[in-house]
């Protein structure tokens, strides 16, 4: 079984973000790690490969510095990877599949496609979406329960309020996870070297016939959201903070 | 006026208060309501109060429940039929769904979880980085779709006499997916995600049954209750509460959060909230710089006697 897995290099959630222009960041300076979400997918696709034979390739667009997400999902236990290169910050959803795809059809069709739910940068919730629907493959999103049985993938995933669906796929297929799915393992120092040696294909963006300029969307403006400076805090006994909060709360927020 | 499809998310006979929002940020458009597989009779008043002046009711042939791609399907197909130039939905795990299978199906732009439309110039607001910035983006197609982050927009009615009219899309289900189970959560609980108040226990709430406190006060609030990821990872609440970076994203009207310490991951998930009031009994903690009211307090005296005064 071959199995891609499509990893994103974005910034560490817990780094700050400066902005730089009207629509960039500056991204030397901040650490960047895999879409934490494409971990679950990393680890699923490694330990069905474990189970039933086959291979797992990353696939990413990104810029050359994504290698280090790349070597850091390779460490995981994916046997080789795909890096398309791009020099945009931003890759809007509907190129990025099309790029995802460009390299699948160039490397080989694959019995899989393991992405994140989203990415934690733009947020863009899609990407998954246009990549199997230009394979016309079924795809999940949110997953967290798989069982992959007969040529057939049954996947759980939750629809709010704590309901979830169950549904059925026929393989290949694409499959969208989140956290729940499994416990992504944390590589050990003898995986982390093996990985610096595994094989990364190079591709450029251009090659595969991509025009940046071509996007859906475009970014025209990055702003931070404005920061609360410190709150109001009520005074005096409990009752007459409480008292005082309802009041607040119903007629000066009208929050209630 | 641009022709604008919304696309109505409907509970127990009754049209979801995200759904209103979501035709209230078409305001000045020609709306229709789109009832996708369900009575849209029902709602038909409601819907032209809150300004649709087209109910469309979308059934097909086949069962649409069975499979998200003849839902979608059924949608691609009215927006052909009704040359829509933009279709809006709501952020919630459906709309979400829903919507991106329909960008691929149209190959038309999508961007989710909106904060703010504007339909004529093709522009909407979004956040980006995990909460930390808005981004504007422009949009480049014939059809702008968008799902609406739920509680960003207050609805505001907008009355029109209403007509109900009938499209029995023509889709067929290639087979590839099916849904073959819906697993009930037990009691019929308030998505977290779609809750216009919440109420959230932090690690203070040191114990599984003590959320019953949180829960008494979430039922006088209209409320859904949360949890911090320490409360999560203690076993004191299920993941499917956890609000934060690696949990849901939450931007309700009001967000309470009690014995929550503030940290930025917690944060990530709930920032963009209009109101955030935190009660703590450490004066110093964190969340006290980055909220609206706080109170000093311990959490087993402030909320029992929060329930009670409301
Ligand atoms: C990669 C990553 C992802 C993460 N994702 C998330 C996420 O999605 N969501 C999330 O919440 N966290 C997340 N975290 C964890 C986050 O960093 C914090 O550890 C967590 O939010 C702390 O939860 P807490 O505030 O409930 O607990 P604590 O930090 O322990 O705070 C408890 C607070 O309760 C107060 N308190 C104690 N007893 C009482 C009482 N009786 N009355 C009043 N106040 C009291 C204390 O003063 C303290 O401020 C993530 C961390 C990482 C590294
Ligand atoms: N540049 C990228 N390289 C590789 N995979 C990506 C990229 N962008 C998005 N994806 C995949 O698509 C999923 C959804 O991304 P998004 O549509 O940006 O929210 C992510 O979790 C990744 O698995």
């Amino acid at each position: 079984m071959k199995i891609c897995v499509c990893v994103k290099h974005v910034p560490d959630t817990a780094a700050t973000i400066k902005l730089a222009g009207d629509n960039g960041f500056e991204d030397s300076e901040i650490k960047f790690v895999p879409n934490p979400y494409d971990e679950y997918g990393i680890e699923e696709a490694v330990s069905l490969v474990e189970k039933q034979g086959g291979e797992v390739v990353i696939v990413t667009v990104g810029k050359a510095t994504a290698v280090t997400t790349i070597r850091g999902a390779m460490s995981m236990g994916a046997h080789r990877a795909i890096l398309i290169k791009t020099d945009s910050q931003f890759l809007d959803a509907s190129l990025t599949a099309r790029a995802l795809k460009a390299a699948m059809d160039q490397d080989g069709l694959p019995d899989m496609i393991f992405t994140g739910k989203g990415s934690v940068d733009t947020e863009s919730f899609q990407t998954q979406y246009r990549l199997a629907k230009s394979f016309n493959m079924p795809i999940v999103n949110e997953v967290s329960t798989l069982t992959i049985d007969s040529g057939k993938a049954i996947a759980e995933r939750e629809i709010g309020g704590g309901e979830k669906q169950v549904i059925e796929m026929s393989l290949p297929c694409v499959i969208g996870v989140t956290k729940g799915l499994n416990e992504p393992r944390y590589p050990k120092f003898q995986d982390i070297m093996k990985a610096k040696k595994k094989e990364i294909r190079e591709m450029d963006l251009s090659e595969l016939g991509i025009d940046v300029s071509q996007g859906k969307t475009m970014i025209e403006k990055l702003e931070p959201v404005p920061e609360r400076s410190g709150a109001t805090m009520l005074e005096g006994s409990v009752d007459d903070q409480v008292t005082e909060l309802v009041r607040i709360l119903k007629e000066d927020e009208k929050v209630l | 006026m641009a022709k604008t499809g919304i696309l109505i998310e409907i509970e127990n006979n009754t049209v979801k208060d995200t759904s209103l929002g979501v035709m209230t940020a078409a305001a000045g458009q020609e709306i229709y309501a789109l009832v996708l597989g369900q009575d849209a009779a029902v709602v038909k008043d409601k819907l032209a109060e809150y300004g649709a002046s087209h109910i469309v009711s979308i059934t097909a042939s086949g069962d649409l429940s069975s499979s998200p791609d003849l839902q979608s399907q059924a949608l691609a197909a009215a927006v052909t039929e009704y040359n829509f130039e933009t279709l809006l939905g709501t952020a919630s795990a459906t709309g979400r769904d829903l919507f991106a299978r329909l960008a691929a199906i149209l190959d038309q732009p999508l961007v989710s979880d909106c904060v703010q439309v504007n339909i004529a110039e093709k522009k909407v607001r979004k956040s980006h980085f995990s909460g930390k910035t808005f981004a504007t983006l422009k949009v480049n197609g014939s059809v702008l779709l968008c799902t609406i982050r739920p509680n960003s927009i207050e609805p505001v009615a907008a009355p029109t006499a209403g007509e109900l009219i009938e499209f029995v899309a023509d889709v067929a289900d290639p087979g590839l997916i099916k849904i073959v189970e819906t697993k009930k959560a037990g009691a019929d609980k308030l998505d977290l995600t779609e809750a216009p108040v919440i109420i959230t226990g932090g690690r203070a709430i040191k114990a599984a049954e003590n959320y019953k406190m949180l829960e008494d006060c979430a039922q006088k609030l209209g409320a859904a209750v949360g949890a911090s990821r320490a409360a999560v990872d203690a076993g004191y609440a299920p993941h499917s509460m956890q609000v934060g970076q690696t949990g849901k994203t939450v931007s309700p009207k009001l967000y309470i959060a009690c014995g929550v310490s503030g940290a930025v991951q917690h944060f990530a998930g709930m920032k963009t909230s209009k109101v955030i009031v935190a009660i703590n009994e450490d004066k110093d903690a964190p969340i006290f710089s980055k909220c609206d009211y706080g109170i000093v307090g311990d959490i087993f005296d402030v909320v029992p006697l929060l329930t009670e005064k409301l």
